[in-house]
């Protein structure tokens, strides 16, 4: 079962690569050309997307896993349910982080810039850097709410056993939230320099060269 | 990498398991508890614990098998409140559990039909976690065959009894043969289960697995000393995991006394200490029976400690059969200090093996 569904999709891809090339139009896979046709709404629009689906993503996934267990670790021990929430708050700050940027981010899409004016480089370099950044603060944000999540989980069920282990846990947990942190930090540097999408002077667009 | 969806299906079950873990008796306890002088001291003492008001319906005077029984009633009710909400993988894994129960069970009524026993009193004594529907019609036992034939085919346990088919007559010394030869063909299917699973959980139940199937290696060896039990029958009895396997159990199969026994178990580090004189005995080799004892001592400490350490770890399924086997080993401790209450015996009163 194994080598249908690992072998089929790259066993596909060599074929259709195969004939492209072997019938002479091998010039048609153009990676330059993709980067220089996309719009930059696109790539900007998928980082933002991208940030804030993921951020959510690890925030709720750690919520899970630490809640279920603070629902289970409180059948016995009914005390730990109010002061473990903390846990469940730095999961959702995981998630707040994400908006952030999410707005910091769709702010510079700006006015709406027709596709004539839209290919300078400016441009390219803001739906990039929304991109880039984006994924990155997604991705930071979906670990550092899993390691939240984890470490959150273990933190009620010793809080059960034991009141004087909760403190000394959450300190771990402290440090796996900051994770997050330096997520929102670099996605905030990485687009420091973009500028709001805006509108050539003259006719901007990759398939008319521009001198 | 468990620890990302295992609180998906059992995050719920694990933190329960943990508060039951939580409520079993300390030392503390223990020490209040062997101070009572009568039974009904032993009741208020436990209703402070997690055992509640258990006893509180039974009219006086308490019998030590009544407190046994409603304890076990407990450890019962907190299994099946567990069982009901799992799903798969951890629901076969609690399967596997009540199996050893089950296989207690039929053995328990095969043994008590062949000695003309009440029905009635054989089902009462069953355990109740190793019940299934068809058990009654055990009591109708003639032959291993017809018995696999007519009721044991549907039950969980149909695949360790295809072993044992060949045994023909039902005397005593076939039933154990038979009851070790399922109990092995249970403890391997387990062990593979467990291996199954994948890391944390094979990791902890392989050692406790391990160390079980060398302890029934080593007592089966011990006791079919002087017995008419041959060699190679006591060698295909001898289940085919734990750190005595392959070469440990060849020796085994081979000994003849203790000394050997010993030697064997040598070469395995953690059991070295089982043989080793104590302060108290005067290092007569040949006091089998107090070296029997005291081995079965350290089996159950050792088998408490390694039920401790499974604790130590989340996101795995062997803190739930852990916590079975403290449970019960906890049972045990109560109704020792409650016999020897009763008994008025409390120079032996210490005798229990302490958990926490």
């Amino acid at each position: 079962m194994g080598y249908y569904s690992y072998g089929l999709p790259p066993f596909v891809v060599v074929v259709i690569a195969l004939y492209i090339l072997l019938t002479g139009s091998g010039e048609a896979f153009n990676v330059g050309r993709f980067l220089e046709e996309s719009s930059p709404y696109a790539w900007a629009a998928t980082g933002i997307g991208l940030c804030i689906g993921l951020s959510v993503l690890g925030a709720g996934w750690g919520i899970f896993i630490t809640g279920s267990s603070i629902l289970g670790g409180g059948v016995r021990a009914p005390r730990i349910s109010t002061k473990n929430l903390i846990s469940i708050i730095f999961c959702e700050v995981v998630a707040i982080y994400g908006v952030i940027i999410g707005i910091v981010y769709s702010a510079k899409l700006g006015e709406f810039v027709p596709e004539a004016h839209l290919y300078t480089r400016e441009n390219y370099f803001t739906g990039f850097a929304l991109f880039w950044g984006g994924l990155t603060v997604g991705a930071c944000n979906l670990l550092c709410g899993l390691c939240v999540g984890i470490t959150g989980s273990t933190a009620a069920l010793s809080d059960a056993a034991d009141p004087n282990l909760f403190v000394k846990i959450l300190v771990v947990e402290v440090f796996g939230s900051i994770l997050g942190l330096f997520g929102l930090i670099t996605g905030l540097l990485m687009v420091s320099q973009a500028s709001d999408f805006s509108a050539a002077s003259s006719l901007a667009s990759p398939l008319v060269s521009v001198a | 990498m468990e620890a990302l969806f295992f609180n998906v299906d059992t995050g719920f079950l694990e933190g329960t398991v943990r508060g039951y873990k939580a409520g079993i008796l300390t030392q503390s306890h223990y020490a209040n508890l062997t101070q009572c002088e009568t039974l009904e001291d032993f009741r208020t003492q436990l209703s402070a614990t997690d055992y509640g008001n258990f006893l509180a319906n039974e009219p006086l005077p308490i019998s030590t098998s009544t407190i046994t029984e409603k304890a076990t009633q407990l450890l019962v009710d907190q299994f099946n409140y567990l069982r009901t909400n799992a799903v798969e993988p951890l629901s076969k894994f609690l399967d596997y559990i009540t199996y050893a129960y089950m296989i207690d069970n039929v053995v328990l009524l095969i043994t008590g039909t062949l000695h003309e026993r009440d029905t009635h009193e054989l089902l009462d004594r069953c355990h109740p976690l190793g019940v299934f529907d068809t058990m009654p019609a055990l009591c109708v036992a003639t032959n291993v065959e017809e018995l696999y034939q007519s009721v044991l085919v549907e039950t969980p346990l149909a695949p360790y009894f295809r072993d044992c088919l060949s045994a023909s007559d039902l005397d005593d010394l076939n039933i154990e043969i038979i009851r070790n030869t399922v109990y092995k063909a249970y403890l391997e299917d387990f062990y593979n289960y467990c291996s199954s699973l994948g890391s944390p959980t094979s990791d902890v139940m392989q050692r406790i697995l391990s160390f079980e199937a060398d302890r029934r290696t080593v007592n089966i060896t011990i006791n079919s000393f002087n017995t008419e039990l041959s060699k190679e029958q006591r060698a295909k009895l001898f289940p085919a995991i734990g750190r005595l396997f392959p070469e440990g159990n060849n020796q085994l199969a081979k000994a003849d006394e203790i000394d050997q026994v010993r030697q064997v178990c040598e070469n395995v580090s953690e059991y070295r200490s089982f043989f080793s004189e104590s302060s108290g005995m005067n290092g007569s080799a040949g006091d089998e029976s107090g070296t029997a004892a005291q081995l079965e001592d350290r089996f159950f400490h050792t088998e408490v400690h390694l039920n401790k350490l499974a604790f130590l770890q989340q996101f795995q399924y062997g803190i739930f059969y852990s916590y079975m086997k403290l449970k019960e080993q906890e049972i045990r401790n109560i109704t020792w200090i409650a016999e020897c209450i009763a008994q008025d015996a409390r120079d032996r009163m210490q005798d229990f093996i302490p958990i926490f």
